[in-house]
C-alpha cells in the first residue's frame, strides 16, 4: 500500500477513526454507562451500594438461579451433546448421516418458542400430556411439572445441546484412528482406551462446547421467562427485565438493573476467558485437520434400541413441540381437544391478514432483520479490512471493540442502548424501531467481523498489488480483486445476522414500544396475555418463516462451494 | 524501453535498516538480475522500484522521469509506472479466468474489445497456454498460474518488468523452460527486466548483468555474469555463485605451506599479498591423480551421482569437495573409495586474503 500516506493523515487513518467512532457509539459507549450506572451514586464511586444491591432477596436469588439452571443446562447438556456425538460418528449405528443432520436441527429453532410448545404440553393443569395422565389415565397429579427448575433445565438442553455435538463430533472425526489402533495392539479393551485416549483427547472439545452452553444459558431470556413465571423461578435476564419493565424506569431499579447486568458481563468474561485458554490448552497434534476414518465400534444387539432411541429422542424434541405448536396455532380456544371440528385455518388467517399487532411484528422483524443485517454486513467488512489489511496503529484496540458484543448477552446490550439513547444525551429514540436497530447493530457486529476478517485473511496483499501493477488504481483495485473475493464472506455475513435478528427476543424484548413489537416479543406478549392460541400461531409463522431462510442460506452456500 | 535509475535510496523498517544509500542503475533494455539470500533486502528494492513502497531518502528514475523522490515527497503510484510485474506467489486473481485474468491489464487501459481480445490470446498463446484461457486459476497447475503471471505482467507491453522470484515454485525441468521463455520474450519485446532470486543458477543463466547483494542490502558486485562469476570481488560474492571450498594457505620465508602443516602448496602462485592466504575453488576445478603431482589428500566419502561422483576428501585437516565427471573417473581409474589416499591439483584457485573460515556444510 502507499506508505507515503501513513505519515500523514491519509485515507487509512480516516477509515481507522471512522470505524473506531462507530464501534465506540455503537458498542462502547452503551457498556460504559452500565458500568458507570452500577458503579457511580450521586456523583460518587460506591461500591459499598453495590454491595447492598447484590445482597437483597431478589438479586441473589436471580444470581443463584442463573447458576443453578445455566449449571444444570451445562451439565446435562454436554452429557446428552457428548453421547450421540460419540453415536454417530464411532458406531454403526444405521442412518448416521440422517441422524447427524437431524440432531443440528434445534440449533434452527427458537428455545422459547419450544418452551412455549412444553408449556402446552406439560404445565402442571393444562398440559395436554398432563391432562391426558390425569383425565383418561387416571393419574392422581401431573406426570411432569414443567414450570420447575428441571422443566426449565430439560426445555434449555433440548435446544443448547448442539454446542457440544458439534464440537465432540468434529473431533471424533479428525481423530487419527491409529491412536486408538495402537492402543489395542498394546492390549488395552475397549473401556480402558476410552477411558485413557479418548476421552482425554477429545476432552478440550467437550468442554469447550460445555463452556458455550453455559454462556448462553447464563445470559437466556425466552425459556425462563416462559416457564419460570408462575412459580417464580427467575435469572438475571429476566430479573433485568422486570426491573425495567415493572418500574417504570425509576433510578433504583435501572441500578439494580446495571448492578445485575454487570454481573453477568462479568461471569461471560470469565466463561470466555476459560473457553479461551482450553481451546489453547487442547491444541493437541493428535487432532489434525484432515479428515480419517474411524475405527466404529459394532453395537450388534444394541443397534436397533440405540436408532430407536435416537428418533424417539427427535420426535420428542423436535417434531413433538414443532407439531404441538401448529395445531394449538389451529385451535378455536385454548384447552379444546386437537379433533377436526376444533381446528381452524381463522387464527392463522387473523394474525397474517387481520391483527395489526402481529402484521406488524412480522414486518418489523423482517425490516429489523434486513436493516441490521445491511448495515452490519458492510460496516464489518469495512472495519474488518481496517483491521486485517491496513497499516495503522491501534488496530487492536478496534478489534476489541468489535469482539466486545460476542460475549456480551443481549439483555446487557438492550440495557445500555436505553442508557445511551432515551434523552440523557440528547438523542431520545426510545420506543421507536430505531432504538432496536442500534441494539441489533451492537450485537451481531461481532458475527460480521468474524466472517469478514476470514473471508479479507484470505484475499493475499499481493493480488491488490498485482491489480496496482496492472494499471488499477486503489478503487479500481477494490472494486475489481478484493469486493469479488470477499462477497462470499458478505453473503455469510448477512445471514448469520438476518436469521438470529428474526427470532430475536431477549434483545427486543427490552426495548419495544407500542407499535414496535418484534415477532419474538409478540408471540412473548400474547402468551403472556393468556392469548395462547395466536402466539402459537405466530410461532408456527415464525418457524416456516426461519426453516425456509435456513434453506435458502444452505442452497446458496452450497452453490458457492460447488463453483 | 526504459532505463532504471536508482541514487542513493534508504529505506528503514520498524527502525532497522534495510537498504541504506544504495544506487543501481540498470540499462534500457537489458535483463538485469539481483541476486541475494532471502531476507537480504532484494525485494524490498524490487517494491520501491514498483512504487509500493516509499524511499526514506534517494531518488528512482524510470525512464529518465523521477517516480519517487523522497526529498520533495514526490511518488507516483504504481499503477502510473507502466510496469508489469510477477509475485513470488504468483497472485493470480482465483475469481478471474485465464483470459480475464491477462485481459485486465489492457481493460483498464481503455483497449477495444476486438484488439484486447487479439492480444490477450496472442500472449497467452506465448506463454503455451493456448486452449486454456477459460479455465479459472483453480484448475491449474503452479506452472501454468505462473505463466499467466508473465503473460499478464506482459499484455500491455510494459517499459520494465519486475520479477520477484518467479520461478521459485515450479520444478527443475519447468523452471529450466520459462528461464528460456523469459529470456526469449525480452529479447522479443525489448522490455526492461529486474529480475530478482537467490538462485545463482537462475541468476547466471539469465542475466545480461548481475548485481550480488549482502545480508545488509549492500551491493557487493555488479558485472556480467562472466565477470562476477570468474572473478569475484570477495569470498562472500565467491561463495553465493556456487559450492565454494577454501584451503587456507600461509606464506613461510616465501615458502607456500597448506594450513598449519609442513605440505608445501603445489597450485599455481597467489597473485595476492601477505602472509595469510586462502585459497577458493570449486568441486569441478579439482584435479584428481592416484600418485604423482599435487597436494596430498584422503576420501572421507564417496558417493555416485549418476553423470558424477562426488568426493569429500581431507587435506591436511582441511575438508573439500570434488566433483569428477563419472566417464573421466572410469578412464582414468578414479574410483576411489573412503580411506584411499589420492594426489589433487587444482584447475583455477581464487586467491583471497586472510583467513575465510568455510560456512558451508560440505
Amino acid at each position: 500500500m502507499n506508505t507515503r500516506t501513513q505519515s500523514r493523515f491519509g485515507t487509512p487513518e480516516l477509515l481507522f477513526m471512522l470505524s473506531v467512532g462507530v464501534l465506540i457509539v455503537v458498542v462502547a459507549f452503551p457498556m460504559l454507562l452500565i458500568f458507570f450506572n452500577a458503579f457511580w451514586v450521586d456523583g460518587h464511586f460506591n461500591v459499598a451500594d453495590v454491595v447492598r444491591v447484590l445482597q437483597r432477596k431478589e438479586t441473589y436469588e436471580a444470581l443463584l438461579n442463573s447458576l443453578i439452571l445455566s449449571g444444570g443446562v451445562t451439565v446435562t447438556g454436554t452429557i446428552v451433546g457428548t453421547f450421540f456425538a460419540w453415536l454417530v460418528t464411532r458406531t454403526d449405528l444405521p442412518f448416521k448421516k440422517t441422524m447427524k443432520l437431524l440432531f443440528l436441527v434445534p440449533f434452527m429453532l427458537p428455545a422459547f418458542i419450544g418452551a412455549l410448545a412444553w408449556k402446552m404440553l406439560l404445565s402442571p393443569r393444562a398440559g395436554y400430556i398432563n391432562r391426558l395422565f390425569m383425565d383418561v389415565l387416571g393419574f392422581d397429579g401431573p406426570l411432569f411439572d414443567i414450570y420447575s427448575y428441571a422443566g426449565i433445565i430439560l426445555v434449555e438442553t433440548m435446544y443448547l445441546f448442539p454446542f457440544v455435538f458439534i464440537q465432540v463430533s468434529g473431533a471424533l472425526e479428525r481423530m487419527d484412528p491409529t491412536l486408538e489402533e495402537s492402543a489395542r495392539i498394546s492390549g488395552a479393551d475397549l473401556f480402558t482406551i476410552t477411558r485413557k485416549i479418548t476421552i482425554p483427547l477429545v476432552l478440550p472439545s467437550i468442554l469447550s462446547g460445555a463452556l458455550l452452553i453455559m454462556l448462553y444459558s447464563m445470559a437466556h431470556f425466552g425459556t425462563v421467562a416462559v416457564l419460570g413465571v408462575e412459580t417464580g423461578i427467575y435469572n438475571i435476564p429476566v430479573l433485568i427485565y422486570e426491573k425495567i419493565h415493572q418500574s417504570a424506569g425509576s433510578f433504583d431499579s435501572i441500578r439494580t438493573a446495571t448492578v445485575l447486568a454487570t454481573v453477568l458481563v462479568l461471569t461471560a468474561a470469565l466463561i470466555m476467558w476459560m473457553q479461551n485458554r482450553v481451546l489453547a490448552k487442547g491444541k493437541y497434534q493428535i487432532i489434525a485437520g484432515k479428515s480419517f476414518r474411524p475405527t466404529e465400534l459394532k453395537l450388534r444387539g444394541l443397534r436397533i434400541p440405540m436408532l430407536i432411541l435416537c428418533i424417539v429422542y427427535i420426535g420428542l424434541t423436535i417434531v413433538l413441540p414443532t407439531v404441538t405448536i401448529f395445531l394449538v396455532g389451529g385451535l378455536k380456544t385454548y384447552g379444546l381437544s386437537f379433533t377436526l371440528e376444533n381446528l381452524t385455518w381463522a387464527n392463522y388467517n387473523h394474525i397474517l391478514f387481520e391483527w395489526d399487532l402481529t402484521r406488524d411484528s412480522i414486518w418489523n422483524s423482517i425490516s429489523l432483520g434486513l436493516a441490521s443485517a445491511l448495515i452490519t454486513m458492510f460496516a464489518g467488512v469495512i472495519i474488518s479490512y481496517v483491521i486485517v489489511k491496513m497499516k495503522v496503529r491501534g488496530k487492536g484496540f478496534l478489534e476489541f471493540l468489535g469482539m466486545l458484543p460476542f460475549s456480551v448477552p443481549g439483555s446487557v446490550i438492550a440495557l445500555g442502548v436505553i442508557l445511551a439513547w432515551s434523552g440523557k444525551f440528547g438523542i431520545n429514540i426510545y420506543n421507536t424501531v430505531w432504538i432496536i436497530l442500534v441494539a441489533y447493530i451492537a450485537r451481531y457486529m461481532a458475527f460480521s467481523l468474524k466472517a469478514n476478517s476470514a473471508a479479507l485473511e484470505q484475499v493475499h496483499d499481493s493480488l491488490v498489488e498485482a491489480a496496482r501493477a496492472s494499471g488499477a488504481s486503489m478503487a479500481q483495485a477494490l472494486r475489481d480483486v478484493v469486493v469479488p473475493l470477499v462477497r462470499p464472506g458478505m453473503v455469510a455475513a448477512f445471514f448469520l445476522i438476518f436469521l438470529p435478528a428474526l427470532r430475536e427476543l431477549t434483545v427486543s424484548v427490552l426495548l419495544y414500544g407500542p407499535t414496535t413489537r418484534t415477532i419474538g416479543v409478540a408471540i412473548y406478549t400474547l402468551n403472556e396475555d393468556g392469548e395462547t392460541v395466536y402466539s402459537a400461531a405466530l410461532a408456527g409463522i415464525a418457524l416456516i418463516i426461519i426453516v425456509l431462510g435456513e434453506v435458502l442460506i444452505k442452497r446458496l452456500v452450497t452453490q458457492k462451494n460447488g463453483a | 524501453m526504459a532505463s532504471i535509475e536508482i541514487k542513493g535510496i534508504s529505506k528503514q523498517y520498524a527502525g532497522r535498516t534495510i537498504l541504506s544509500d544504495l544506487s543501481l542503475e540498470l540499462q534500457d533494455g537489458e535483463c538485469f538480475t539481483l541476486l541475494g539470500p532471502s531476507g537480504c533486502g532484494k525485494t524490498v528494492l524490487l517494491r520501491l522500484i514498483a512504487g509500493f513502497e516509499a524511499p526514506d531518502s534517494g531518488r528512482i528514475l524510470i525512464g529518465g522521469d523521477v517516480v519517487a523522490d523522497a526529498a520533495s515527497g514526490e511518488m507516483l503510484p504504481p499503477d502510473k509506472r507502466s510496469l508489469g510485474m510477477v509475485f513470488q506467489d504468483y497472485a493470480v486473481w482465483p475469481h478471474m479466468t485465464v483470459f480475464d485474468n491477462v485481459a485486465y491489464p489492457l481493460k483498464l487501459a481503455g483497449i477495444a474489445a476486438d484488439e484486447l481480445k487479439r492480444r490477450a490470446l496472442r500472449i497467452i498463446d506465448l506463454v503455451g497456454l493456448a486452449h486454456l484461457d477459460q479455465r479459472l486459476p483453480s484448475q491449474l497447475s503452479g506452472g501454468q498460474q505462473q505463466r499467466v503471471a508473465l503473460a499478464r505482467a506482459l499484455v500491455s507491453e510494459p517499459q520494465i518488468l519486475l520479477l520477484d522470484e518467479p520461478l521459485n515454485n515450479l520444478d527443475a525441468n519447468l523452471r529450466e523452460e520459462m528461464r528460456f521463455e523469459i529470456k526469449a520474450l525480452q529479447q522479443k519485446t525489448g522490455v526492461t527486466i529486474l529480475y530478482v532470486t537467490h538462485d545463482q543458477e537462475i541468476a547466471l543463466g539469465i542475466a545480461d548483468r548481475l548485481a550480488v547483494m549482502d545480508e545488509h542490502g549492500r551491493l557487493r558486485q555488479i558485472g556480467t555474469p562472466e565477470e562476477v562469476y570468474e572473478h569475484p570481488v570477495d569470498d562472500f560474492v565467491f561463495r553465493f555463485l556456487g559450492i565454494a571450498n577454501f584451503l587456507p594457505v600461509r606464506r613461510e620465508a616465501d615458502v607456500l605451506h597448506v594450513g598449519n602443516s609442513s605440505e608445501r602448496w603445489t597450485g599455481l602462485p597467489p597473485d595476492k599479498p601477505g602472509n595469510i592466504l586462502t585459497a577458493g575453488f570449486r568441486p569441478s576445478d579439482v584435479v584428481l591423480s592416484r600418485q604423482g603431482e599435487g597436494l596430498p589428500g584422503t576420501i572421507r566419502r564417496a558417493s555416485f551421482l549418476g553423470a558424477q561422483f562426488d568426493y569429500l576428501i581431507e587435506i591436511a585437516g582441511t575438508l573439500i569437495r570434488a566433483a569428477l565427471p563419472s566417464h573421466e573417473c572410469v578412464a582414468r581409474d578414479l574410483l576411489f573409495s573412503e580411506g584411499d589416499s589420492c594426489r589433487i591439483s587444482l584447475a583455477t584457485v581464487q586467491w583471497f586474503e586472510g583467513q575465510i573460515v568455510a560456512a558451508d556444510k560440505v
